[in-house]
């Protein structure tokens, strides 16, 4: 049974991995905290949704065309809400302000389209049978969420350490005035963030709708919190915290629910965030900012 | 002479009623029309739409009054449904409200109405205490007390389990009071529980609790919930190896086709037990169906026709009251007899249905709800 909850932990922290990675983009780099990134979750799903049962496409078609789709979402959305905010330098609070109505409206939105029904991928996408290796019993689906994200992390590390691209997104998130300085088009750079992280997000909305079978509007909004847990724990800004914490989340939750009680499943992870802040705020990898006066 | 005529004339003139410039009966409902709860306050919306119609067609009530139906959409909120009964009550002035959907929310809104003496019936409320929030509240909906130890005591039966692990979402009225039953259903019929899992109503992993629950070997998995996270439950339970041997049965939030429809292949065999089903033979049932599936295209569920029958139920109650004035109308209710798709109906004198006769168990073949062999 521990290789099984161990197994499940891997296949939960991953999707926790991977949707926070994508915040931590947008939150270190743009210094948005941007509640939308929940809706992405949902638009990434309904938009793969209508590619597969509309379209008739394959499914990792329309993965992509569901994870782009939601970038461009993104992309209008940051130009119509947060870049004004940006150009006046307004506090951080003022965009979760911002991004908390937008993703009301936005969320009611899907409800008149969508409607509230659930809807579920055709069942022919994924192989339903689970495949047996000894102890552990792995579906399809738990196979291609950690395969997926295992590819797209290693894609994104590989981007933002060793690309021009990515060094110039690192400037950017240390500073950006200075980034500015030395030539990045810093308008540009933020849309391009935005894009990638939205596409992360779409992209972990499509794998949780194949996990548990369900597509519906609101199915970002768990995500949400423990994204906060996540990349409070793993360091705010940082991707490798976001993963590291992500894991580590998923392993958290599952082993309390498998070992302690299913009652304290949710309290665990909030908790961990709690002993985080008390003992070592500024998360497992987060630089403290020491203030000189 | 000629003023006596006049007199005559005008008093001949005042008893005549205009056919036309009646005024409405207007009935509240406020149910879940959006969000997860949409799959029982839709069909629950379109029960009550059918039966109005049909009251309406018939000439309505009071001599000719039609029924006017507010709908108002709580989306399984609390506080929605809170405000919602408010509106009604105070601006549209409604005689009496049919809803909410859910125990949680009735729990809520339901004082609201004890308040203005409004009687309220819950259609699809099954926790326990319904009916104690006051004594304006009604309640047609059977309640778990009544079906869940059918349901345990027939999947003991016929499957002759012994040991059984329990799951519930703990955030919700309805389920957590449906888990207490559950419980002392199980305790009652002599199983051992093995396990007691719970969840989040908005949870979509289950993936821990399960694997713990399939490492101890049980007959049978108990589980309270609504229908999204129970479908998720479901799924989850065979994805992760959990044997079609072992037993799957629970209340009444997984009285929905759209379980089957989330859960697919995994809902095979899933037993419920419900007040009503559409195989009925009889022919009340059977002209309810067609009339439902010709104006909605779609099949009732037990939500529709206990919604349907409920109408009915009040329609006939302010026929007997002579008036929408409330105590009347509150004891009219009492005294109601009535004859439904669902059966027999009467209320109890605490205004809970009376008769617990017409509970089925039902399990999924096919995916769909059918009677066990």
């Amino acid at each position: 049974m521990l290789a099984q909850q161990l197994f499940n932990a891997l296949v939960l922290g991953s999707i926790y991995a991977l949707f926070s990675m994508g915040f931590t983009l947008t939150f270190g780099v743009l210094g948005v905290i941007n509640l939308l990134y929940g809706f992405y979750v949902a638009a990434g799903a309904f938009l793969s949704l209508v590619a597969v049962r509309d379209l008739g496409l394959p499914l990792w078609a329309a993965a992509t065309l569901g994870a782009l789709g939601t970038g461009i979402i993104a992309v209008a959305c940051d130009s119509a809400v947060l870049t004004p905010l940006r150009r006046a330098k307004a506090p951080e609070l003022a965009s979760l302000i911002v991004t908390l109505g937008g993703v009301l409206l936005l969320n009611s939105l899907m409800f008149l389209i969508f409607g509230a029904e659930v809807r579920r991928f055709p069942v022919t996408l994924l192989s339903q049978s689970p495949i047996s290796l000894g102890m552990l019993q792995i579906g399809a689906v738990q196979l291609v969420i950690i395969v997926t994200v295992a590819i797209l992390v290693t894609a994104l590390f590989l981007f933002i350490e060793r690309t021009r691209l990515g060094i110039a997104i690192r400037a950017l998130a240390e500073n950006p005035d200075a980034a500015s300085l030395m030539g990045v088009n810093v308008d540009a750079m933020f849309m391009g963030v935005s894009f990638l992280a939205a596409a992360l997000s779409a992209i972990a909305g499509i794998l949780i709708g194949l996990n548990f079978n369900a597509v519906h509007p609101y199915m970002g909004e768990p995500l949400m919190l423990r994204a906060f847990a996540v990349i409070i724990i793993g360091g705010l800004g940082d991707i490798r915290g976001a993963l590291v914490a992500g894991l580590a989340l998923g392993f958290i939750e599952v082993m309390t629910a498998g070992y302690l009680s299913s009652n304290f499943k949710d309290a665990a992870g909030f908790a961990a965030m709690v002993a985080t802040l008390w003992l070592r705020p500024s998360g497992l990898f987060g630089r403290s900012v020491t203030k000189r006066a | 002479m000629k003023p006596a005529i006049y007199l005559a004339l005008a008093a001949a003139l005042a008893f005549v009623q205009p056919a036309f410039s009646q005024e409405t009966v207007k009935v509240g409902s406020i149910e879940g029309l959006s969000g997860p709860i949409a799959k029982y306050g839709v069909p629950i919306r379109h029960g009550i739409e059918l039966a109005t119609d049909e009251v309406n067609s018939k000439g309505g009530v009071l001599g000719g009054r039609k029924i006017e139906m507010i709908f108002e959409d709580s989306a399984g909120q609390k506080d929605q449904a809170l405000n919602a009964m408010k509106k009604l009550l105070a601006r549209d002035r409604v005689i009496a409200v049919i809803g909410p959907t859910l125990s949680n929310e009735m729990f809520a809104a339901g004082p609201a109405a004890v308040e203005r003496q409004i009687p309220a019936i819950g259609t699809s409320t099954t926790a326990d205490g319904i009916t104690d929030i006051g004594e304006w509240i009604f309640r047609t909906a059977m309640p778990e007390a009544d079906v869940i130890p059918v349901t345990v005591a027939t999947v003991k039966k016929r499957y002759g389990i012994k040991r059984v692990a329990l799951m519930y979402s703990n955030d919700d009225a309805f389920t957590k009071s449906g888990f207490d039953i559950m419980k002392a259903a199980v305790e009652k019929q002599g199983l051992e529980i093995a396990t007691i899992e719970s969840f989040s109503t908005k949870d979509t992993d289950f993936s821990a609790q399960l694997t713990k629950i399939k490492g101890l070997n049980v007959d049978a998995i108990g589980v309270s919930a609504l229908a999204e996270a129970g479908a998720g439950v479901v799924l989850q339970a065979r994805q992760l190896g959990i044997a079609p041997s072992v037993v799957m049965f629970g209340g009444n939030g997984f009285n929905s086709p759209k379980v089957a429809e989330i859960a697919g292949k995994a809902a095979e065999g899933f037993m419920v037990g419900t007040p009503w089903f559409i195989g009925k033979k009889d022919p009340l049932n059977q002209q309810f169906v067609a009339a439902y599936k010709q104006k909605f295209n779609e099949e009732p569920d037990q939500f529709a026709a206990q919604a349907y029958d409920t109408l009915f139920i009040l329609a006939e109650a302010i026929e007997r009251a002579g008036t929408t004035e409330n105590i009347k109308l509150r004891e009219a209710l009492l005294k109601t007899d009535h004859k439904g798709v669902l059966g027999p109906f009467r209320f109890t004198p605490h205004r809970d249905p009376a008769s617990t006769e017409g509970v089925v168990v039902l399990a999924v073949k096919n995916g769909k709800f059918d009677t066990l062999d």
